[in-house]
Parts: structure tokens; sequence; C-alpha cells
């Protein structure tokens, strides 16, 4: 069996559904080990051994999780080079393809983005054109390194967990470096990050500047708020929240689109969600030729009529 | 002149010709290629443009010794992204153009445009886009800073930069979804720029007219002394091996609200078990 190595490029102190779901899929292709950019505690390691990972590579100097793309870079080469893996899983969050990338070069082996399935030959399915094409693709050179997409593999634990032995592996610092300097929080919303969230509720133009009732529908469907740029551009909502061509692409089961006219910028964004529903006052809003179901009317009685129908129901 | 003059800002701003993400796109290239008719300088490259226009200007700009060079790689029609920046401000214009070149994939264009920024620099500054819009990856500017051995600040929502001895010093802020940071290196370095760090300018008449007289040079892979089996389908590290385009979505049922949509809503919900 090949030995598959999942890289945590930003670990918590226990593991995070998309790690989940990396860890599930190195196990179909072969023998699962981690790299952990930084430290790993008890809660961490117990998560890995779970899915059936046996070694845990972690960087002798643990500040090089700090730092940012080159350190992490130089440490996943570093940790495929003490492995021996054949093949190389990651996220495919904007740092993650960074690391990927820079890897990529140190270890002159291919790099494939965006990637939502792999087959057991290492061919892997893309999505190209934000979900407008698919394409099959192949790493020809090096050791394959593929940046996975959230919310494309059903996480599941391995049958027999181990406690996973630890490494710690020397990493040569990058000689030329940015480095942090600063760093504010935001304030935590509670809700789920907008990448790996199951139900995206997404408001634009309608809301005009009133997000209340999509808030409190993704609070009752546990989802995450998202936006339109017309509506982030407006300052209604932080620009994180932007689902779009030049924002996030996101695929979730159900995506809510409210007050959204669906142009192609917003279309880029969230045309691979699996059910899209769509509520707008304008008829012709080119959203509604993409939505399951849409409604023709006003966000601010349809949403919280919804809202209290769930509540309701689950009473 | 009595004094010799401070050594300018020598700014390098790669951009890309893509196709135009208001139509439909595909893949019917040689080898499911992108197919490059209506094709524009991508949206996401004038800011980074607009962002090394800025900073020359804050910095006494050409008068100074400022310089901004618009680059680029593709085929002929490609130029016409260099030309465009060129109209918006850029002093020079550069394409990299050679038959052998495409099919590239992130590695063989990186290492085709490390190959081109060395023969053109040394530049302080590499100035690039968040991602193009067509290919999507996000991979170029990094595997690029890792071939030139750089600092490398990628996704800057906002840009300063300060002269201080020895050299420059560059801040940037990036906003991530959980926190926003600082960060700082020294020149040189490679920064990617985002679509909230300007509003990026739009040609005017005289510029337009100036961008005529304006040096653009083109180079094939034998000027930057690369063999053409290091780059194109040759040179990749990855290769696609089919693609096709995803069946359109087919569109469902549209009601209108008569007052009773919300309980209509919940009840296709329920009926799809997403409640």
């Amino acid at each position: 069996m090949p030995t598959v190595l999942v890289f945590l490029h930003d670990p918590g102190a226990v593991l995070a559904k998309n790690d989940r779901e990396l860890l599930t899929l190195a196990g179909t292709l072969g023998d699962p080990v981690a790299a952990v950019a930084g430290d790993a505690g008890d809660p961490l390691l117990d998560g890995l051994g779970s899915y059936g990972v046996s070694t845990c590579y972690l960087p002798a100097d643990p500040s090089v999780g700090k730092s940012l793309v080159a350190g992490k870079a130089a440490f996943l080469a570093e940790a495929v080079r003490a492995s021996g893996a054949s093949v190389v899983l990651l996220g495919n969050a904007y740092e993650a393809k960074e690391i990927a990338a820079r890897a990529g070069v140190r270890l002159e082996s291919g790099v494939i983005t965006d990637v939502v399935a792999v087959a057991d030959d290492l061919t892997a399915t893309k999505s190209v054109f934000a979900g407008s094409y698919t394409s099959q693709c192949r790493v020809t050179t090096g050791i394959p390194i593929l940046a996975v997409k959230p919310n494309s593999i059903e996480a599941a634990e391995a049958g027999q967990p181990a406690t996973p032995e630890t490494v710690r592996v020397e990493v040569p610092v990058p000689a030329a470096a940015a480095v942090i300097t600063g760093r504010v929080d935001k304030p935590a919303t509670g809700r789920p990050d907008l990448a790996e969230a199951r139900v995206i509720v997404a408001g634009g133009r309608g809301v005009d500047g009133n997000f209340a009732p999509l808030e409190e529908l993704a609070d009752l469907l546990g989802g995450a708020v998202g936006a339109s740029r017309a509506a982030t551009d407006a300052g209604w909502i932080e620009h994180s929240a932007q689902i779009g061509q030049t924002g996030k692409t996101v695929s979730p089961q159900l995506y809510i689109s409210a007050g959204i006219s669906g142009a192609v910028q917003q279309k880029a964004g969230m045309q691979t969600s699996q059910v899209i529903v769509a509520i707008n006052k304008d008829p012709d809003s080119p959203v509604f030729e993409i939505a399951d179901f849409g409604v023709v009317g006003d966000l601010f009685t349809v949403l919280p009529q919804a809202a209290e129908e769930i509540r309701k129901r689950r009473a | 002149m009595d004094e010799a003059p401070t050594p300018g800002l020598n700014i390098a701003v790669l951009v890309k010709h893509v196709p135009d993400a208001q139509f439909d796109r595909h893949l019917n290239g040689p080898r499911h290629t992108t197919e490059r008719s209506e094709s524009i300088l991508s949206e996401l490259d004038e800011y980074a443009l607009e962002a090394a226009l800025q900073l020359i200007e804050q910095h006494g700009g050409d008068a100074a010794g400022h310089r901004v060079t618009a680059v680029t790689m593709g085929p002929g029609p490609a130029v016409s992204a260099v030309k465009k920046a060129l109209q918006m401000g850029a002093a020079e214009g550069v394409h990299l153009t050679d038959d052998a070149l495409a099919g590239s994939d992130a590695s063989a264009t990186s290492r085709a445009l490390a190959a081109l920024i060395s023969h053109l620099g040394p530049f302080d500054l590499i100035l690039t886009g968040m991602a193009s819009t067509d290919g999507e990856t996000s991979l170029v500017p990094a595997q690029l800073a890792e071939r030139l051995d750089l600092p490398q600040v990628t996704f800057a929502a906002a840009l300063e930069l300060e002269a201080a001895e020895p050299g420059w010093t560059l801040t940037a802020r990036r906003d991530g979804d959980a926190y926003s940071e600082t960060i700082t290196c020294q020149l040189p370095a490679l920064v990617s720029v985002t679509d909230q760090i300007n509003e990026p300018r739009y040609p005017n008449f005289k510029g337009i007219m100036a961008a005529k007289k304006k040096p653009l040079r083109t180079l094939s892979l034998s000027d930057i002394g690369l063999a053409a089996d290091e780059v194109g389908f040759a040179g990749s590290w990855t290769a696609v091996e089919a693609a096709e385009p995803r069946p359109p979505r087919s569109q469902g049922i549209v009601i209108t609200d008569e007052g009773d949509a919300g309980l209509r809503l919940v009840d296709f919900l329920a009926g799809q078990k997403l409640l």
C-alpha cells in the first residue's frame, strides 16, 4: 500500500471537518500518515489515530507554523522525504494551495488544485471555470500533490484506532520570508466556515443592509451566512462573506439565495451547490434559471415565515 | 544634474489575457486547453497594476526614477493585456511568446516567468493578481516566489512601501476569515493583491495615445535562455486527460408568493430531507 501524507496546514486543537475528509480519502488510497504544521496535542493525535494514521510528522521548531507560506512549504517537503510518501493530500484554502505550490517546486512534483475526487490510479477529478467544467487530471512528474475541496468526501473513521507515533523533522528555514507582525481577531460568529458549511443563506442587493432574517434562518439550519459582491461592496457585511468569481466558491448541500439577481459573477461561486433555493422580487432574475425551488416574492416576508414554520415543526 | 539619481523602484506586474467570464468558457483547445477567443486583461490583474501605479505615485512617480513594467506570456493576442496595462499607465511592456509555451501548467508557466523576470530584472517588487480568472489555481505567484527565492505576501488588501536603509520595507494587510494580519518584509518581494485593495483606473484618451509610444518588447524562449522542452506540454508536471462541461442545472419550480411561500419553501426543504 502506498503511503499517503495528509498535510494539516493550519492545525487546530482537534481535527477540522476538512481534515477528517482528507484523512478518509487517504485511507481509501493507501496507508495514511499526517504532517502537522505546528504543535499537535493529545486530542489532535487521538483524532489522527482514529482515522488510521500511524505516524505524525511535526516540525522540530513548531514556530514554522506561524510563518507565512515559505516555511510551511519547506516543512511539507521535508515531511514527504522523511515519510517516503507517494501522494500528498491537503486542503484547497488559499494558503494550502500556496504551500502546495511551493512544495511542488521543492519536490519537483505536479500540483492539482480544486480536486473533488481521486481514483485508485490517482487520476484526480477537478472542477474548472468555477464549476462549469469538470476535468480529469494526472500528475506526470514527481509525487502527486492534491488540494482537495471541502465537502467532496464523506468523513468516516477507520476501524482500528491507534495512537500515532510522532516524528520531528528538521526544517531548513527559508532565507527570505515575510513575517506576521500583527494580528487582529475578528469577532466569532459561532457559525460554520463558509467553505465547509452544509447550508448557506446568502444575501445580495435586495437585502438592503439588513441581514437579520438571513442570519435567523442560517442559525436555525446550522448554516453560514454569505453574500454577493454587491452586498460586500456596499459594506453591509464583511468581504470574507463574498461568494462568487472573486470571492469564495462553495458547494453546500443547500444554498438559499435571497435578494441576489444571480449574474455570472455570483453564479460562478455557487452553481455546484446540491440544492439551490432562490427568493427574489424580480421574476426575471437569472438565479431562477438554476434554482431548484424559486420564490418570486419579498425576502423580508418569506424568510421569517419559513423560519417560524421550521420552529413550529420542530416544537 | 548635480545630485546622483536615487535608484528608483523597479516594479514588474504580471498580467494575463483570459477568456471574459461574462461569456461561456470552454476547454476546446488542443489537449483540453482553454479556448481564448473573447479574451480580455484578467480583471484581477488590473488591481495589481493599479497598486503598482499608486505605489510609485506615492513616492515621486516617474520623475523619481520609478518604473512599472507590465509582463505577460502567451500567444499573439495576449499582447492586448500588456497594451491595456500601458494605457492604464505602465511605462513599458514585455510579451513572452513562443509556440512551445502552449499547454504550460502552473509549474511550466512559473518556470518560464522566472526565467523572464530574471532576464529583465532585477526588480524590487513583483505584483500579481490574487488568481487568474481562468485557471483559478493561484499556484503561479507562489511557485514564482519559490523559484526566485523571494518572500511572498499574498492576498494583500492594503499595501505600503517605506524607504528605509538599506532598502524598501513593505507592509501589507491581509484579511482572513477569522483575523486580519499585518505582514512586513524587505524588498525584493513578490506580492499578490485582492480586488479589495483599490479601484483600478480606466485608461483615458491621453493614456491611450501615450501608450502607442511606449516601449513594448516581444521575446521568445531562446531570448531568455529556455529550451522548448522546459515549458509547454513537455515541461509540465501535470496533464489534463479529459474535460467536459458540467451538465446545465435544470430549472426547478418557481412560485409567486401568495402569502404562503415561506410555508411552501419549508415543505420543499422537508421533501428534500434538508431540515
